[in-house]
């Protein structure tokens, strides 16, 4: 199993967000939740980011439980994620964003760095390579040096898909990848989600509002409310139950 | 317009963008090489100016690249003052060795300082430095073992491997090369991972944290960083002042730190010179001003009638003579600057140089910031 929650529960304060929810998640495949608002979807991703602490459950991570593992480590471990509201450097350039993707592979040589010597150079070098293969992979080569603060909607969503992609990770998270893009940009969401599976074979858990992209993309849908799993399935399937169906219309 | 065609990624880690610039900083380097025959009798200011570049950097480090806004500078520029003065005076260390023993008390002093400031943000995080700016004051007071009180102590004239550097060109000379120093070890760290994370955490802490970076280390980091480069130019502060007092390293000194930095330009390197400029020659040209325009005014309005000379000359005098003049000035240009160029000094200089670089098709709408409302919930 690439990822898997046991009886994932958190309490804020009186509230329930997430109450026992668990899942596996096979290696390669494309994993998506969705649900109404506030369902806790975010929650989840908070959770394995290790933003949040939860209150009873645990999250084994191939093999390996990280239910305590400090926040900066999932990045070590082959954790990447995207943001719902962006959470780019805004005033830095496309390029240092991206190479901040690599900090998990670059860090501890302060007095190096002071100097920096020649180690440093053929680091940042090496770098710079992997980051601009990710660059030619997202089709990022026009934005390189702008900076981030200038760019439109559409090319942040891009870009910091691509700093996560700079991690190297097994296992992508994304946070509504195609909330703010217009179809186009959509479509273009879609191939790239598409790709990262098929050709560089990583594992992609996201949460997604946009069905026709859900069904388009994932293999398995889990269907959340009012943090309880409702059900798990195919894109078809769990469009088809009547327990989403009710979560969405209030039928 | 002059284009730089890159062609291999190692151009990017250069300091320099590209042999023209470079050449520009070489031609500089010449130029502070003369200054001693040209101006002798403001060596002793702008030495200060290099001084005060030391703590214009350290302080960009902390408030402008980690984002982590200090008012209480001044405490490791005493820290590193009196310590430097200790260790060369009542210990008899050679003064290389006492200046990064000195370095790293202040250092170590920056981790503690540190570590509560971990858990806070923004304006809280400011209230802590003022804090500690207050209590650091008060043990330069008290201690009096080492640092004789409110009695002061003088300093004598640094002596490095056997040589005096009782001349006032010698000692411009060791505080160029200390900013030279410091601006090169900075720069390096500014193209390295951990100028990079500093960054990161200044513009997204969530999302530094999600790609690797441990806030932790790199906070205290930036603290013990910035307040080693304080020790230094606290050293050499102190032979500059030439005598130690509690009361020089006070609020108000902090507070000219900070107004350096956003006059400067926050988040350059540029910025922290520039304002250091600034802050040290404004006091020298205030009283420059003082000594002549009143007597020039009163020159040219007595063309126009005697009398009418002689009161503006007395009204003039009595005005630059207000005790409060420079404070009052320092206040009024900070006001003007975050109204009209937020961006400091170095975005006015950036400006200027795109404006003759494009002429004549500059548009003032290249610097104009497009206002984004995206970020609308932050996990905070």
């Amino acid at each position: 199993m690439m990822l898997e929650a046991r009886d994932l529960s958190i309490n804020f304060g009186g509230i329930r967000a997430l109450d026992g929810v668990s899942f596996a998640m096979a290696p390669g495949e494309v994993f998506t939740i969705i649900g109404p608002n506030g369902a806790g979807k975010t929650t989840i991703f908070n959770l394995i980011s290790r933003i949040y602490d939860p209150t009873q459950g645990r999250l084994i991570f191939r093999g390996q439980d990280i239910t305590r593992v400090p926040p900066h480590e999932i990045a070590r471990l082959g954790i990447a994620r995207t943001f719902q509201n962006i959470e780019l450097f805004a005033h830095a350039s496309v390029l240092q964003n991206l190479l901040l993707g690599r900090h998990a592979h670059a860090r501890g040589h302060f007095g190096e760095e002071l100097l920096f010597l020649p180690r440093v150079r053929a680091r940042e070098l090496a770098h710079r390579e992997a980051v601009e293969k990710v660059i030619d992979f997202l089709d990022l080569q026009a934005h390189r040096d702008s900076f981030v603060v200038n760019l439109p909607y559409g090319v942040r969503k891009v870009v910091e898909m691509a700093r996560a992609l700079c991690t190297e990770p097994t296992l992508l998270l994304l946070d509504e990848p195609s909330s703010g893009l217009s179809v186009e940009e959509t479509e273009d969401m879609a191939f790239w989600i598409q790709d990262i599976r098929t050709l560089l074979g990583i594992t992609v858990l996201m949460v997604e509002h946009d069905m026709s992209l859900v069904s388009a993309v994932s293999d398995r849908v889990l269907a959340l409310d009012y943090g309880r799993v409702l059900t798990l399935g195919t894109p078809r399937e769990v469009q088809e139950h009547p327990e989403v169906v009710k979560a969405y219309l209030g039928a | 317009m002059r284009f730089v065609f890159k062609t291999t990624y190692r151009q990017d880690l250069g300091l320099f963008r590209d042999g023209a610039q470079r050449n520009w900083y070489v031609v500089l380097g010449l130029a502070m090489l003369v200054v001693p025959v040209l101006v002798p009798s403001y060596l002793v200011d702008i030495s200060l100016v290099f001084i005060y570049g030391l703590c214009g950097l350290s302080l960009m480090v902390l408030a402008g690249y980690t984002g982590l806004v200090s008012l209480g500078h001044a405490a490791f520029l005493g820290i590193g003052a009196y310590a430097h003065v200790y260790f060369v005076q009542d210990w008899g260390l050679p003064w290389v060795i006492s200046v990064a023993l000195a370095a790293a008390v202040s250092a170590g002093v920056g981790v503690l300082v540190g570590l509560p400031a971990l858990r806070m943000t923004g304006v809280y995080l400011t209230i802590a430095t003022l804090a500690f700016a207050l209590i650091i004051q008060e043990v330069l007071t008290r201690w009096e073992r080492v640092t004789h009180g409110l009695k002061g102590r003088p300093v004598d004239k640094p002596v490095i491997f056997g040589v005096s550097l009782a001349h006032d060109a010698a000692f411009y000379f060791l505080c160029l090369a200390a900013l030279i120093g410091g601006l090169w070890l900075t720069a390096n760290l500014l193209r390295s991972p951990t100028g990079r994370a500093w960054v990161a955490i200044r513009d997204s802490e969530i999302a530094a944290q999600s790609m690797g970076v441990n806030l932790a280390r790199y906070k205290t980091l930036a603290f013990a960083y910035s307040a080693a480069l304080m020790g230094v130019a606290g050293a050499l502060f102190a032979h500059k002042v030439g005598f130690l007092a509690p009361d020089i390293f006070s609020v108000l000194l902090s507070i000219q730190f900070l107004l350096m930095v956003v006059v400067g330009g926050l988040g350059s390197l540029h910025g922290a010179v520039f304002g250091a400029a600034f802050v040290a020659m404004l006091p020298v040209l205030i009283s420059e001003a003082r000594d002549r325009v009143p007597a020039w005014a009163g020159q040219v309005i007595a063309l126009a009638g005697k009398d009418a000379g002689h009161a503006t000359f007395l009204g003039l005098d009595r005005f630059v003579k207000q005790p409060g003049l420079e404070p009052g000035l320092f206040g009024l240009i900070l006001v003007l600057f975050i109204l009209f160029e937020p961006l400091g000094v170095y975005g006015r200089w950036r400006k200027i140089q795109v404006y003759f670089s494009t002429f004549p098709l500059y548009k003032r709408a290249t610097f104009r910031r497009q206002k984004t409302y995206m970020r609308s919930e932050r996990l905070r």
